[in-house]
């Protein structure tokens, strides 16, 4: 049978299966067989990279099966330019991060192997479904694996930190999910066809006009928990220290990235006109910058390595709000480029905190010095991720932070200016830690016996070092595949609400309460 | 199947499921009275009990299915899917009770046969509940319930606690009687009938929705029934009854017992007070927000389990009334779906609670939970499942019973309910999720602290199938969603109107 009809299903079901697999196989086998499930999985996915159709903007390899049809509930998915990556993201951090748990998890491995493949379905599917109860359905359950791994197998402070992820996330969906009923029910009311199809919901979600304001509110405060904006962050450090590497890496990598795409894909498409509306703009840029610039600031006086890494996301994630709040087709795909961006350096920093922590049993920075003496790769690797992670020209990082402010200079000029501060403060926390870390003299006696780097923690750091240079000298076929789904969301939007930056309604435009 | 309720055959006919429940209560009345020495004796009653239960089940599914409706106007007792599905759940809460107490009421030496048979007196009182269509009935079935639980709740005479918990119950409970009959009366003073389609009717053609009288009884039916299922403010007697009754009791209580007095208030609201919706439904919000709101708070502060679960039931019967306030079929529907979902989740809380526990569970801490998924998987599995479905996380039944009433919520434009809802919702799960904790995150307090805590026969199968039905139910409701949406049809009195005024 055709690939596109089968491989959305097998992506969502393979995972499930092996995972079932690892329960009832012996414990010795559980961490082999998830590797392997997890790189099968990857190798099902690669060939969308060549059957995505990227002229198009509209879905791709949709599938549609009826669930509930009392409630118009399908299981329906499918992929365009701004999911695909996140998909091809997801299956490439999966394998990545079992390897890199070999280590470090030690104990109930195979309730921790299985957990990882239901969170591979559970995000995998955040990203492609594309009816409004099976998004939710995803979006919720995903929560109860990294729950498990954040409190299971983290640090000290986990079950804090595990309690606090979870109940921020829920505040925001259970708000979310009012609003998802209750366009529903605006929605089957005007028209006659109950549906939770997203494409029903988008077509139609002029009627709940009079109720847009809190509608998006409800699902801007779900996304901004998510991604996570300031002030709604401060869930994240406590996540991100306490979860074993892999949660951590799966976190930043692409937990944040739902945030950001359900911006993308349901935020700011059902209520354009909120979205966009002067106040609305002044404040998420606004915050988007504050995002930008705390996030540097604070970072930079972290004496813990991982919660360094932790800050930084929020600032980097504050370059995509940015981008999609200027909504020109550059800003967008720029701002998609660096949720790739950042799940691949910054999954790829936390690796390596990772690392540091299993050789040392510290994640404190002053711990370490001079370590590039005793570990030449290790730090050659450290090197260039950072680099990366800072956007130096050449690496995946400049890309995307330049495309976000190319697109967002026209529109917010003194933001844009503001935002650009930020790439000089990433240079700055992130030099000044790597100094302390692998640089300044060799100070302390137990960092001179530390091992380099082993294959397995090669093979788990070498796709990703190869996908930043890859990213970095070549972005065109990546670019080629975002842009007309960025150009058709910049599009769509524009024909609702006017130009950001413009003035706002004018008599002409069209009044779609009506 | 049409039944002809003017001749005496088809009104016996129309009473079948109860009858053949009472038919069983009276045969295990003279069990009791010949075999009550050993404890293989009080576990016979308990089959007896058992087999009565399952056959009105089958009778009640039979009524169902081959759709039996009444050819005239049901005077009495109404024959409609509402109440054969109602019926049905509670009969399943019963055997459920049953099944859970086979075993406990042996472990904590309560050597009573009559235990089974004041179950099956219970049960067919909730059934007079949800099938009367005439006040008194509605009332003695509420009476011949509600005087088995009070037994039921100090069943265990040689428990203080259980003794305080029948006081408090019986004295409160007498009260919230007293409440109900005299709404009954002023109900009947206002508009000359007791029949709830009657009142209906006169309520419409007279115009009779500012009578003063009429008002205060609605008033006083809705506290009678406030008390029956422990909204707040009239929740004060819950905690100590739920935490001193023996557990099975309790979750007999939580569940079916709270399903009942929604069944009857069901009822009597939409087919009886229709008109008087705009008024009911403005009491029925506040009573629901400030259930919500409160009886997840108090939750959150609980340590012991037994007590937290009991609070949180209060909760839930706040989400039970936001389904109702909307006073739509679908709210309807969505009580139907819920009170299924929540019977089996709340036996399923506390079969585990019964296994894990001992004297009556009432000292057992969320943190004796821990690690009890190193030494007890299969039973962590399932608490986790009650956990999450009571929380109304999706994969579980529980999501699926609160979208359900969020639908109705949305529907019948009460957002700002919806979305307390969903703040209480967030509330509780900061006391559902550290129960999960407790069990996973935590190290074990004492080697072998859960050695005793195992399940056997009957109690092992009650978790399996409630937690694998709450699971299945998360993803293919659409059986049950079918059946509770045609159970909640035919409730609006249109059709009714039309025949009694001929």
């Amino acid at each position: 049978m055709n690939y596109g009809h089968w491989v959305l299903d097998l992506l969502l079901g393979f995972p499930l299966v092996v995972g079932l697999l690892i329960l009832v196989r012996p414990v010795r086998e559980a961490r082999w067989i998830a590797l392997g499930g997890t790189i099968v999985e990857f190798l099902i996915s690669v060939p969308l990279w060549w059957e995505f159709d990227a002229s198009s903007a509209a879905m791709q390899f949709e599938q549609v099966h009826a669930w509930i049809p009392a409630w118009g509930i399908a299981y329906r998915v499918g992929i365009d330019g701004i999911s695909l990556f996140m998909v091809l993201l997801t299956t490439l951090t999966m394998p990545l991060a079992t390897l890199g748990s070999f280590n470090y998890i030690k104990e109930r491995e195979r309730a921790y192997y299985a957990l990882l493949l239901v969170l591979t379905t559970g995000m995998l599917g955040v990203f492609v479904a594309l009816d409004m109860f099976l998004f939710y359905v995803f979006w919720e359950i995903m929560l109860i694996p990294m729950y498990f791994i954040i409190g299971v197998w983290g640090g000290e402070r986990r079950l804090y930190a595990a309690i606090k992820f979870f109940v921020y996330t829920f505040v925001g969906s259970l708000l979310m999910l009012v609003a998802i009923l209750t366009i529903y029910a605006k929605v089957s009311a005007a028209t006659g066809v109950s549906s939770f199809a997203y494409e029903h919901f988008l077509a139609n979600v002029g009627v709940v006009e009079a109720w847009a304001f809190w509608l998006f509110g409800a699902f801007f405060l779900a996304f901004a928990i998510k991604v996570p904006m300031f002030p709604f962050h401060t869930w994240l450090p406590d996540a991100h220290v306490e979860a074993p590497t892999a949660g951590s890496v799966i976190l930043a990598g692409i937990l944040l990235k739902m945030g950001t795409y359900g911006f993308l894909r349901f935020a700011v498409p059902f209520f354009p006109q909120v979205a966009f509306d002067p106040t609305v703009v002044t404040i998420v840029v606004g915050l988007a910058l504050v995002g930008i610039i705390y996030g540097a600031l604070v970072a930079m006086v972290q004496p813990d390595f991982k919660k360094l890494i932790a800050y930084s996301s929020i600032s980097h994630l504050g370059f995509v709000m940015l981008g999609i709040w200027a909504l020109t087709a550059q800003s967008v795909s720029g701002a998609l480029i660096i949720m790739i961006n950042h799940g691949i350096s910054t999954g790829a920093l936390f690796f390596l905190a990772g690392m540091l922590y299993e050789r040392r049993h510290s994640r404190a920075i002053a711990d370490f010095g001079g370590i590039a003496r005793v570990v030449p790769a290790l730090a050659a690797v450290l090197t260039l991720v950072s680099l990366s992670s800072i956007g130096l020209p050449g690496t995946n990082g400049f890309v995307g932070e330049f495309l976000v402010l190319l697109g967002s200079f026209g529109r917010y000029p003194w933001a844009t200016a503001a935002a650009a501060s930020g790439v000089i403060f990433a240079a700055a926390y992130l030099l000044w830690a790597l100094q302390r870390i692998i640089y300044n003299p060799l100070s302390s006696e137990a960092n001179a016996k530390l091992p380099d780097l082993s294959g397995r923690e090669l093979a788990v750091l070498a796709p990703l070092v190869a996908v930043i240079l890859w990213m970095g000298l070549y972005p065109g076929p990546v670019l080629k595949r975002i842009e007309s789904s960025a150009a058709a969301l910049v599009e769509q939007v524009e024909s609702y609400a006017p130009a950001p930056g413009m003035p706002a309604r004018t008599a002409e435009a069209p009044d779609h309460a009506d | 199947m049409p039944i002809d309720l003017a001749q005496p055959g088809g009104l016996t006919f129309a009473a079948l499921p109860e009858l053949v429940l009472a038919g069983w209560a009276m045969v295990l009345m003279l069990v009791t009275a010949w075999r009550h020495q050993t404890a293989g004796d009080v576990r016979f009653a308990g089959y007896v009990a058992l087999l009565g239960l399952v056959s009105a089940l089958g009778v009640e599914a039979w009524f169902w299915t081959s759709g039996v409706h009444a050819n005239g106007l049901a005077h009495m007792i109404a024959l409609d899917p509402f109440r054969y599905a109602t019926a049905c759940v509670f009969l399943i809460g019963g055997i459920l009770t049953v099944l859970l107490s086979l075993g406990y009421l042996e472990r904590e030496g309560i050597g009573v046969p009559e235990y089974y048979l004041l179950v099956l007196l219970a049960v067919l009182g909730m059934m007079f509940m949800s099938a009367g269509t005439d006040l008194i009935v509605v009332f003695l079935g509420l009476e011949l319930m509600s005087i088995a639980v009070y037994v039921l709740a100090g069943i265990n005479r040689r428990s203080v606690f259980a003794a305080e918990a029948a006081l408090k119950y019986f004295l409160l409970g007498a009260f919230a009687s007293a409440f109900f009959l005299y709404g009954i009366a002023l109900i009947y003073g206002a508009t000359g009938s007791t029949n709830i389609q009657r009142v209906y009717l006169e309520i419409a053609t007279l115009g009779l929705e500012h009578s003063t009288l009429l008002l205060l009884g609605t008033g006083l039916l809705l506290i009678g029934f406030g008390f029956k299922v422990a909204a707040v403010p009239f929740h004060m007697w819950a905690p100590d009854v739920y935490d001193g009754s023996p557990t099975p009791v309790t979750a007999f209580m939580a569940a079916a017992v709270k399903a009942a007095g929604f069944a009857a208030l069901v009822r009597l609201l939409i087919m009886g007070l229709g008109p008087l919706e705009v008024t009911w439904s403005a009491l029925l919000a506040v009573l629901a927000g400030i259930t919500m709101v409160v009886g997840n708070l108090i939750a959150l502060s609980q340590r012991q389990l037994k007590r937290m679960l009991a609070y949180s039931s209060v909760g839930h019967a706040g989400y039970v009334l936001v389904a109702l306030v909307s006073g739509t079929e679908l709210g309807v529907a969505a009580y139907l779906f819920y009170i299924l979902v929540y019977t089996l989740m709340t036996v399923g809380a506390f079969a585990v609670l019964a296994a894990v526990g001992r004297d009556g569970e009432r000292d057992v801490l969320v943190d004796d939970m821990s690690g009890l998924s190193r030494e007890r998987p299969w039973l962590a599995a399932a608490m986790t499942v009650f956990m999450l479905s009571l929380l109304g996380f999706p994969g579980t039944g529980g999501f699926i019973g609160k979208w359900y009433i969020l639908s109705a919520a949305v529907d019948g434009n009460n957002l700002g309910l919806a979305v307390i809802l969903v703040g209480a919702s967030v509330v509780s799960a900061g006391y559902y999720l550290p129960v999960i904790m407790a069990m996973y995150m935590k190290p074990l307090i004492a080697e072998g602290a859960h050695d005793h805590a195992g399940v056997r026969g009957p109690v092992r199968m009650v978790v399996a199938v409630t937690a694998i039905l709450l699971l299945v139910l998360g993803v293919w409701p659409n059986r049950v969603m079918d059946a509770a949406a045609s159970g909640a049809n035919q409730m609006r009195p249109t059709v009714i109107i039309a025949e009694l005024t001929d």
